[in-house]
């Protein structure tokens, strides 16, 4: 779709475009008919009824940005939160964008938003200005209202049937946060009453008129080839088809062929698939979750690093968005449209655009708010075979992955090898610092310590599974091994852990400020250290974000129980104070899965943690005493909340079962292993 | 067994033409578009897909429509049919007990079980009442006050 065909599809009254680059805003205010382009990052729309509708790129799995963004246009445009409607993740409506990643949508849409609405906010100023002929410092905005003397009209009656456009750089007058009133507030979920109530339609949930369902034949193990295939059993069955196609980009472990079957009930097409008769050429399998530590190192390319550092192994881990993937695709005159859930819909149609050798306008992705993500949807698997399958049956097609789909065929957060040394001056500085990783990447690899002549290093080397994007990525492992690390060498120059952390910590004053405020809720400095029970801490600073995080744990007999973590964070100026605890409690409680329990063995090819009866995620039993504390910097730019608070309960807990027990745990998950001798600390 | 042709759901008596081995979560959401309920696991391990069958919690993906026949089943959607929300369902929103929503109506259902079973639930009763159900948001502690909320505003109604 093109900016002009947009912009007439929505009528009449004001449009602001907002742009990042300056030059660009004044060109485009000539050169309407440019398509949507990359260089315009948000838009909103008041319409002659004096609905406010907002657009963006980005979409909600969850982390509430929906609600963050409304307070944002609420707050510029003052006007009630009900009366904002925006638009998400569509691509034939929002702006281009490039991914709900990186905890980007609080530090770089938010501001736009708030930019957009500001401008929008000011062109109401002046028309109200003109037409009553006032001055414009006499004309006030509030409850969707302008006013000025005994004037009073509501958005919609000011632009009077015409159709406004502005397009502005990104520096538009914005209110600040100490003034904020909308923002800055603990503004309801905008969609909870949908949610509470079941009516919220979730990719999962989606159905077209005509649709047809699918499922697909995915191969024995991970790299094995379709050698043969009899379909004749399948399509003999009444209302089925059977389709064979091939990937123009192959996925990693599962190859080209799609093989899919469709049918007008989803148990038809269970049934059908089990008909199908294929026989597959075993792909040669490398590693396994016994020995990929080895094979990491075996296969990294680069120098070799010193040896006496100390080891540290992150295992493979699924995400386990309990909505799996899923997707709904229809073919209309040439044109293919996909519902299905994705932090990338763009990323989404660009794939599918390759595939179908289509313009990217010919395709439309629309992402509904979906189950959760937590890095794990960014690709087109479902909606791939979704739009495949429909394209060849002439029909919608849906696509809805089972568990066991999701928690083999999606992707993994990286295992990883890590190796870290270091050594303490007597006085408690810190005299070297080395750190390697291998596999996981390179998030919180920096250390924020005062070291200097630190030697920081991602090796890269081979996968044997899928691997990408997870929550904070592999911020939690090089966090984990840094700050198990940090707590090895506190003991070894005889310092507290919070004293030698305080005093390596001395150049960043954001850092400081949440250790000392978790330190004073959790009552570190009054701890009573009794048999069986440790207190451990970590902090940390990734994704703008710096957090530090107190843990309690209860050790007997091996097994380990988290009584008791305190987390504070600092993000910047706090957009929503309820759901940014939301945000840390809901990731100390995720956190707590991939240190304790959560890993993916594998084996041959084959992954046997495929299901939730084999592959342990926190429950309520597992829950300690959670408590967030926020530090609000309003005086600061809003950082995104929902990857940093994940990476400090690991370290936290390891190194409180260190203070229980004497034993370093350096393995994540650190449990079922156990704490001690074999697999003693299965709770 | 001949298939099942008529289910009470959510006080109304619906129309299927379903084989009773057929699982109950896959009837209300395919032949009834009763999509509130959700699918985690397919294997009983998650509860997003509790209903109520005679006011008892079920996991929907591992009961057969031939055993829900002739019970009254309540779905999510059921739960404020003149739109006046169910204590537990205010309880949950005051409370913020969600993230991505997709286990709420699950643990909506399951609470409300609870509830009635146990109007006033010790904090340790409610954890052994719900460990059944998995939020991965980890909202937990939330779900926890949401209930306990609840119970001291007629939830269990």
């Amino acid at each position: 779709m093109t900016r002009r065909d947009f912009l007439a599809a929505l009528g009449g009254g004001i449009t602001v475009l907002l742009v990042e680059d300056e030059l660009f805003a004044q060109e485009s205010g000539r050169g309407g008919g440019r398509q949507v382009s990359q260089e315009v990052s948000a838009w909103l729309h008041i319409g002659e009824d004096g609905m406010v509708t907002a657009y963006t790129g980005k979409v909600e799995v969850g982390q509430n940005a929906r609600t963050s963004l409304t307070a944002a246009v609420a707050e510029e445009l003052r006007v009630p939160v009900a009366s904002v409607h925006f638009v998400m993740g569509d691509t034939d409506q929002t702006p281009y964008d490039g991914g709900t990643v990186g905890s980007q949508t609080s530090p770089r849409m938010f501001p736009q938003i708030r930019n957009a609405a500001a401008t929008a906010r000011e062109m109401l100023v002046d028309l109200a200005a003109r037409k009553w002929n006032v001055e414009r410092a006499t004309v006030a905005i509030a409850n969707g209202k302008v006013t000025t003397g005994s004037h009073s009209a509501g958005f919609g009656e000011l632009t009077q049937g015409q159709k406004l456009l502005q397009t502005i750089p990104s520096n538009a007058a914005i209110t600040p946060p100490a003034q904020w009133k909308v923002a800055g507030t603990s503004v309801a979920k905008v969609t909870g009453r949908d949610i509470v109530t079941g009516a919220h339609k979730y990719p999962y949930d989606i159905a077209r008129p005509g649709m047809l369902h699918a499922k697909v034949l995915y191969p024995p193990q991970f790299g094995a080839k379709l050698a043969s295939l009899d379909k004749s059993a399948a399509e003999a069955m009444p209302g089925v088809k059977v389709v064979h196609e091939t990937l123009a980009s192959p996925r990693a472990g599962f190859g080209a062929d799609v093989v899919g079957v469709v049918a007008p009930h989803p148990d038809t097409a269970s049934k059908a698939l089990a008909a199908l008769r294929a026989e597959w050429t075993p792909g040669t399998a490398e590693s396994s979750s016994k020995d990929v530590f080895a094979y990491f190192k075996q296969n990294a390319s680069g120098p070799a690093t010193n040896g006496g550092l100390t080891t540290y192994t992150i295992a493979y881990i699924a995400h386990v968005p309990l909505e799996p993937r899923a997707a709904v695709a229809e073919w209309s005159g040439g044109k293919l449209t996909v519902w299905t859930g994705t932090q990338r819909p763009f990323g989404v149609r660009s794939e599918l655009a390759e595939q179908f050798k289509l313009s990217e306008e010919n395709v439309r992705v629309v992402m509904p708010d979906t189950g959760s993500g937590y890095g794990g949807k960014h690709n087109a698997d479902a909606a791939m075979e979704a739009a495949i399958l429909a394209k060849a049956v002439g029909q919608p097609v849906k696509r809805n992955w089972t568990r066991e789909e999701e928690m083999t065929w999606a992707y993994y957060r990286p295992g990883a090898l890590i190796e870290v040394g270091g050594k303490a001056n007597p006085d408690g500085t810190i005299a070297a610092w080395e750190h390697h990783n291998y596999n996981g990447g390179s998030a919180a690899l920096n250390t924020p310590y005062n070291v200097k002549g630190a030697r920081e290093q991602v090796h890269q080397t081979k996968t044997p599974l899928r691997q990408g994007s997870y929550r904070c990525l592999a911020g939690t492992g090089n966090n984990f091994a840094r700050e198990c690390y940090m707590d090895e060498l506190a003991h070894s120059v005889n310092l507290d852990p919070l004293e030698f952390r305080l005093k390596n910590a001395s150049n960043d004053d954001r850092l400081v400020a949440v250790i000392q405020a978790a330190a004073e809720k959790f009552g570190w400095k009054n701890r009573r250290k009794t048999a069986g029970h440790g207190f451990g801490m970590s902090a940390g600073f990734e994704k703008g974000g710096h957090v530090a995080t107190f843990a309690e744990v209860g050790v007997s007999a091996g097994a380990v129980k988290v009584l008791r973590v305190v987390e504070a964070f600092e993000c910047g100026a706090v957009i929503n104070p309820e759901h940014l605890r939301n945000q840390i409690e809901g990731a100390v409680a995720m956190g707590l899965g991939g240190a304790l329990y959560e890993r993916i063995d594998f084996a041959g090819g084959n992954i046997t943690t495929n299901r939730l009866s084999r592959y342990r995620v926190p429950r309520f039993a597992d829950m300690p005493a959670i408590e967030s504390v926020l530090v609000d910097r309003r005086d600061l730019a809003s950082a995104g909340a929902g990857e940093c608070p994940i990476m400090g309960v690991a370290p936290a807990v390891a190194n409180a079962i260190f203070d229980a027990t004497g034993q370093r745990v350096r393995s994540l998950p650190m449990l079922p292993l156990g704490v001690g001798s074999s697999a003693s600390g299965a709770v | 067994m001949p298939n099942i042709k008529e289910l009470d759901v959510n006080g109304a008596r619906r129309r299927i033409d379903a084989d009773p081995d057929r699982m109950l979560l896959s009837v209300l959401r395919d032949d009834l578009d009763l999509t509130g309920t959700k699918y985690g696991c397919g294997e009983g391990q998650c509860a997003a897909c509790t209903v109520l069958l005679d006011g008892q919690p079920v996991k929907s993906c591992i009961t057969r429509v031939g055993a829900a026949a002739g019970k009254r089943i309540l779905t999510i959607e059921g739960l404020a049919p003149a739109g006046q929300l169910h204590p537990v369902q205010d309880a949950f929103l005051n409370a913020d007990a969600m993230q991505c929503g997709w286990c709420t109506p699950g643990m909506i259902l399951g609470a409300v079980a609870l509830l009635k079973a146990t109007p006033n639930p010790t904090e340790a009763q409610i954890v052994s009442g719900m460990n059944g159900h998995i939020c991965r948001c980890g909202t937990y502690p939330r779900i926890v006050r949401a209930i306990q909320a609840a119970a001291g505003k007629g939830g269990s109604a």
